[in-house]
């Protein structure tokens, strides 16, 4: 099996802390891969390892079979996007072409209707198309989100012709969005994967996790502790010991899992 | 749940594209006829009618207008060279003022605030100081705008090292790494006049001053070139600045080469900058005026600021060489005071509105 994106053994070292240690992780066409972890735990820095940013100081990482590195910029944009924490916009352009600047990389492979249509029926998903010619400046945090949330996917819109599987890394999608848009977005993350992406989220909220994500990386101080189907994952005594919460896990008849974090007046006695 | 609106936004009939359109013919059009004004006015006034009949007759076309052979000359040999000077500095240092500030993602970026040009003057300074050492066949038009390239690329470079903290660059950073840049340059310069003899001082002054005065024909040519060079360079960068808004590692994930554009930047600048500096001196403020001008008329993208800054920064150019050797007649205000005179107050206005938290 060779699409996909692959981490293997991802160690990172800054200075003399090493943030992550021998890291594997799969991200498949089909699926939702959910990162999750407290803080300082080394997810954002796998995400940047995953998307190119930073080059590990041992471990490998191939895009779709290939080293990553051996990709161009364009070849890599075309496979994959992502979604960062805190998106940046250095001058104020209008939603619309925000969105536009996910096509960047299939301008000249797409015609202009093309594109144009595909920038429209990515923003109808993330449920800011009305938002088309508005500045945004004059958006909120979570409006804007929504909108590079839109230029992601229309990066990743159409499959590719030759059946190279499409990685969308999300960091933290949820994080500024309000009740109905986290599962909006998660829902059309479930979407995307389901046409043939493999998506990849960091994610903090375990009940969004294990709703919409086929397989969970549990990441703490830089190290793989568990991996595998929510169910697996997620067990009351491990998210105790790996949080310091004391919590109760149940399942529903359809076999949701449902994790209720019991309050308590000193969180870090009772997890010990 | 939104209420979507009924109204689809329709790229094809995007208003905002029309007025882009719309400014940058009438920014080709005032700059034709302020170049024409320009050509005109002066010691020896030339009907607008003559100066067209001559510039056909030129490309051999006969108008039977009967034409003073003085006319002819003053504008081929005099306004002309200048007037085509000011158009390509004008050009270079509005385009290099756009893309400086998409380099950086800071609208406060301009060659002279952030000293490149301080560092291209360095380079101009140092050859009339110590260019005599060198044999006087290398003395061509080439040798002071390729030395003042050499240092207005250190310059930038130096910049661009200091400033960028952590892959962004807040606009304080930026402003002090070109306050620290500029009094360098300034301490060079002033060692370099006090290193000079009589003969090199009495150069340094007037070329210190500034302005496209005296400007020939072989002198301009090979500067306009490596200008319509660098314009070009920095005008194809157009859409790869737009991805350079969402930060360098996002301009990277949506395929954008981020190394080779930044490279491109910062040697098309030093190019043109240098070339502009070695000819004409300082000129302040129009890289920082006007990008920002287009920017309130017509929006952020880079296809539409970057070619307007070309035509609006070589308009304000014209206009303001027109000014200085008009204000004072006949007699010339160095053109780096007029432009300074408009542009500081307008910098500062900037400044209060960014420190303010207002946008622009």
């Amino acid at each position: 099996m060779t699409g996909g994106l692959c981490a293997r053994g991802v160690t990172v070292r800054f200075g003399r802390h090493e943030i992550l240690s021998g890291v594997d992780i799969d991200v498949m066409p089909g699926e939702v891969t959910a990162v999750i972890g407290p803080n300082g735990a080394g997810k954002s820095t796998l995400l940047k390892v995953l998307a190119g940013d930073i080059v590990p100081q041992s471990g490998s990482v191939t895009l779709n079979g290939k080293p990553l590195s051996q990709w161009t910029a364009e070849e890599r944009a075309i496979q994959r996007a992502v979604l960062p924490q805190t998106p940046e916009l250095g001058f104020s352009f209008r939603a619309w072409d925000v969105v536009t600047l996910g096509r960047h990389p299939h301008r000249q492979r797409a015609s202009r209707a093309n594109n144009s249509r595909t920038v429209r029926e990515a923003m109808t998903a993330t449920d800011v198309a009305h938002f088309s010619p508005r500045e945004c400046g004059t958006l909120s945090g979570g409006e804007l989100h929504r909108v590079h949330y839109a230029r992601t996917l229309a990066q990743l819109w159409d499959p590719l012709p030759d059946g190279r599987a499409r990685i969308l890394l999300l960091d933290e999608p949820t994080s500024s969005l309000d009740l109905f848009h986290q599962h909006a977005i998660m829902a059309k993350a479930r979407q995307i994967a389901q046409s043939g992406a493999g998506v990849l989220a960091i994610l903090h909220d375990l009940n969004l996790a294990a709703a919409y994500a086929d397989q969970l990386l549990l990441l703490a101080n830089g190290r793989v502790v568990a991996a595998g189907t929510p169910r697996d994952v997620l067990t009351a005594k491990l998210v105790t010991r790996v949080w310091r919460v004391p919590c109760n896990v149940s399942a529903s008849r359809d076999g949701q899992i449902q994790i209720s974090v019991l309050p308590h007046r000193n969180f870090q006695n009772a997890a010990e | 749940m939104t209420v979507a609106t009924a109204e689809v936004f329709d790229p094809a009939r995007d208003p905002l594209q029309l007025r882009r359109r719309g400014v940058l013919v009438s920014l080709a059009v005032l700059l034709v006829v302020a170049g024409i004004a320009a050509s005109a006015i002066g010691a020896v006034p030339i009907a607008p009618s003559h100066i067209l009949a001559a510039l056909a007759q030129s490309i051999g076309i006969d108008t039977g207008v009967r034409l003073e052979p003085f006319e002819t000359a003053v504008l081929f040999s005099i306004r002309l060279p200048r007037v085509l000077l000011g158009t390509g500095v004008g050009a270079i240092l509005g385009v290099s003022g756009a893309s400086l500030q998409a380099l950086f993602r800071n609208p406060l970026a301009d060659p002279s605030l952030i000293g490149v040009s301080g560092g291209a003057a360095v380079g101009a300074v140092g050859w009339i100081v110590l260019g005599t050492a060198v044999p006087l066949w290398m003395h061509a038009t080439f040798a002071m705008p390729l030395v003042s390239f050499v240092t207005g690329l250190i310059a930038t470079a130096a910049i661009y090292a200091i400033g960028r903290v952590q892959a962004r660059t807040d606009t304080a950073t930026l402003l002090l790494a070109g306050l620290a840049i500029n009094a360098l340059t300034t301490a060079v310069i002033g060692y370099l006049t006090y290193l000079g003899n009589d003969a090199q001082l009495r150069a340094l002054t007037f070329w210190l001053l500034g302005g496209l005065g005296g400007a020939t024909w072989p002198q301009i040519w090979p500067v306009l070139i490596a200008m319509g060079v660098a314009v070009a360079a920095l005008i194809a960068l157009a859409r790869s600045y737009d991805g350079f808004a969402l930060g360098e590692s996002a301009a990277g994930h949506i395929g954008i080469a981020v190394e080779n554009v930044r490279r491109i930047t910062v040697a098309a600048v030093a190019l043109g900058v240098g070339a502009s500096v070695a000819l004409t001196g300082v000129i302040g403020f129009v890289g920082l005026v006007a990008p920002h001008l287009l920017r309130l008329v017509g929006g952020a993208s880079h296809r539409f600021v970057l070619p307007g800054s070309a035509l609006l920064g070589a308009l304000l150019v014209v206009l303001a060489d027109l000014l200085s050797r008009t204000l004072v007649a006949p007699a010339e205000l160095p053109i780096g005071i007029v432009t300074s005179a408009l542009g500081a107050p307008f910098f500062i206005w900037l400044l209060r509105i960014r420190l303010g938290g207002v946008r622009s």
